[in-house]
């Protein structure tokens, strides 16, 4: 790739980033602007922070590649993404900001009171930040090598040391200002491009989405193989490939399939699943959509924020903010995967259908300065998604390991564990390779949805919960979760059913979670806190009366 | 409540004064009647406990309403697409259904089932707050 806007703009929103963070170092001053940003954060400032760090690799990158590959079955992903706010805010904001809770493992202890329970919540929040930070990182490698051809540990390591140094220096308070001119970042790196990609479509005189026969190349393409796989051409034969092979197309000629990529094509890629043909994609679609539903509100980085709300009404608001702006953000990805079906259809050959954001301006518009500048623009975007991310995500990691783990929380222990909790991620995304940006970040939905959202739910509107009960909730659901994901990561190949209730696991972990968590609390119900009446009231009593 | 108020140190008949007097009594009484269901809050008395239950359960039944219709809303869809295949290769403008609603439509929807639930929840936490500071009016 020869755009020579790429390299710095990656470069000014990398110092954009340390810029904004050392404004906030200047400003934050005792250990509580560190960790809370002070609770002076304006709703508005508040939402665009929370907005700006959910957006991941996942939504920017990840989404439109799977849409590329797979068709209408994984809109879920988006829809899912943005309707787990719905579900924080129904079921979680108010009353998680007047139980004073900063981290899930604060919130075990005020509506539980039990130590060990809050050491288990620990071990999931660190699993789930990890989980979640490693495929950021990898977001970073992959992205870098496509657009400039740097080696990859170079993108993994430069985003790595970044955040780290940017959290350990400007703790939260930085953190908020740089998160919130991420949102607007990410939002204009999309939508921008999106206007001229769609009026370069009309120009192009609208060609189908939809060829009959399959996807076909618009310009003439040249391919390399990395991975040896069977090639099927139009006409119905097959060939071997090797790594090395150089396939060349002409333009108008048709895409072949290749055995190593999994891609829908024609209606499979158009039509949602259908009954009988299909029980295991309906079986994946509904656990994907329990996952992604119930999964954000135990994200460790997205419940930190809710301390930063004055009150639980505000905390309401702030989540209505929330769901508006990353609904509108999920109104483009859709349209990158679209477009890269005409426009990018080679990286259904090479499988690195992630790529398709960051390519599709200049596939589409030419190596004019308008294409370069718009790819350059989406790049820069796409570090905004990594840095924002990985940031939200450390302090989140690092305030659980400082508290819990290393002391009181002060100052110096938040850095040591910002340090500790930011190498260990890299480590692993050096070494970890070839797992699926977005599929990692579903499993990650999953644990979060099979083992925080039911302690939250149950704990906030549930008195009869107890502390065996809920740490055997944990254990069962998040326990069987944390199971499917590391046999994914790590265990052979599965076909059939198992490989479905492996890969997508939340539609039996979710309900075995709560099953478990009320039966053992119904069991054990002498444990019940003394306290839960003057808890619910704190929980649920407004502002207004000033108790 | 009125006698240590009144300086004379023998009681008399009332007068106009004595009634003002009382007036001013009925006013401190009506605060101390909201301090006392205050008081039945944070003391977790019988009566108390019933008013936190049942703003709980007033909210907590929104919320399952909500969920409800969002559930209906859109986790009915995958099945409505499996089990009527022509609903996912109808069109309306030149596109395929499934892909308006899931890509574009969801969005919008999310948003007003947000604002009606932030709506009615605080309609619910103001009928709680006027029933503790406004009794038996």
């Amino acid at each position: 790739m020869d755009n020579p806007y790429t390299v710095p703009a990656i470069i000014a929103v990398t110092l954009v980033t340390v810029a904004i963070g050392f404004y906030g170092l200047t400003l934050a001053r005792t250990t509580s602007d560190f960790l809370v940003a002070s609770r002076m954060v304006s709703p508005t400032w508040n939402a665009a922070a929370i907005g700006g760090e959910y957006l991941s690799a996942a939504s920017f990158l990840g989404i439109a590649g799977l849409i590329l590959k797979y068709g209408v079955d994984v809109l879920w992903y988006p829809v899912g993404f943005a309707a787990g706010y719905l579900a924080l805010l129904l079921f979680v904001a108010a009353p998680l900001r007047r139980s004073g809770a900063f981290t899930l493992p604060d919130f075990c202890e005020v509506r539980l009171g039990s130590r060990r329970l809050r050491k288990l919540a620990t071990a999931f929040v660190i699993f789930i930040g990890w989980l979640y930070l490693v495929p950021q990182l990898q977001g970073a490698g992959l992205t870098l090598a496509t657009v400039t051809g740097a080696p990859y540990p170079l993108g993994a390591l430069l985003v790595g040391a970044v955040v780290t140094a940017n959290v350990a220096l400007g703790g939260m308070r930085a953190v908020t200002f740089v998160q919130a001119f991420q949102y607007w970042l990410k939002l204009t790196a999309l939508a921008v491009p999106a206007i001229f990609l769609a009026l370069q479509w009309q120009a192009d005189s609208r060609p189908a989405v939809t060829p009959v026969g399959g996807p076909v190349f618009s310009t003439a393409t040249t391919v390399v193989v990395e991975e040896p796989a069977t090639l099927t051409l139009p006409d119905g034969t097959s060939r071997e490939v090797r790594p090395g092979d150089e396939l060349s197309f002409a333009a108008g000629e048709q895409v072949p399939e290749i055995s190593s990529v999994a891609a829908d094509n024609g209606l499979d890629w158009l039509l949602p699943s259908m009954a009988g043909s299909d029980d295991r994609g309906l079986f994946a679609t509904y656990s994907l959509i329990l996952a992604t539903f119930l999964g954000t509100m135990g994200l460790p980085h997205v419940l930190v924020r809710f301390y930063t709300n004055p009150d639980g009404a505000a905390a309401r608001r702030t989540t209505l903010v929330v769901l508006a702006l990353v609904g509108a953000f999920y109104l483009l990805p859709t349209l990158y995967g679209v477009l890269g079906r005409i426009y990018t259809p080679q990286l259904l050959l090479t499988g690195q259908t992630d790529a398709v954001v960051v390519l599709l301006p200049g596939a589409a518009l030419g190596n004019g300065p308008t294409g370069q500048l718009l790819a350059a623009l989406v790049s820069a975007g796409a570090f905004a998604a990594f840095l924002s991310t990985s940031s939200g995500l450390l302090t989140s990691v690092a305030g659980v390991v400082s508290t819990d783990l290393l002391g009181q929380g002060s100052v110096r222990d938040f850095r040591l564990a910002t340090v500790l909790a930011g190498l260990i991620p890299m480590v692993l995304a050096l070494n970890v390779s070839g797992l699926d940006v977005s599929q990692v970040v579903g499993l990650a939905f999953a644990v979060a949805a099979s083992s925080f959202c039911p302690l939250l739910v149950l704990g906030i509107w549930w008195r009869g919960l107890t502390d065996a009960g809920a740490a055997a909730g944990i254990l069962a659901g998040g326990g069987a979760a944390v199971g499917a994901v590391l046999f994914t990561v790590l265990g052979p190949e599965l076909t059939g059913w198992p490989a479905v209730l492996i890969a997508q696991p939340a539609a039996w972990t979710v309900p075995l979670a709560f099953t478990v968590m009320v039966t053992t609390s119904w069991a054990t119900r002498r444990r019940t806190p003394a306290d839960v009446g003057a808890i619910m009231l704190r929980l649920h009593a407004p502002e207004a009366l000033r108790l | 409540m009125a006698t240590p108020i009144d300086p004379r140190p023998e009681p008399g008949p009332p007068d106009t004064s004595a009634r003002t007097r009382v007036v001013l009594a009925e006013v401190v009484r009506s605060g101390t009647r909201a301090e006392r269901t205050r008081a039945e809050l944070t003391q977790q008395t019988q009566v108390g406990d019933a008013l936190v239950r049942g703003l709980v359960r007033a909210q907590l039944a929104l919320a399952l309403r909500l969920s409800l219709v969002v559930g209906i809303g859109l986790g009915g869809l995958p099945l409505l697409f499996a089990i009527a295949p022509e609903v996912g290769t109808a069109k309306l403008f030149g596109v395929n259904l499934p892909w308006l609603l899931l890509g574009v439509g969801a969005f919008p929807f999310l948003v007003a089932v947000g604002w009606a639930y932030v709506h009615l929840a605080e309609r619910n936490e103001q009928d709680f707050t006027d029933v503790i500071q406004r009794p038996e009016r």
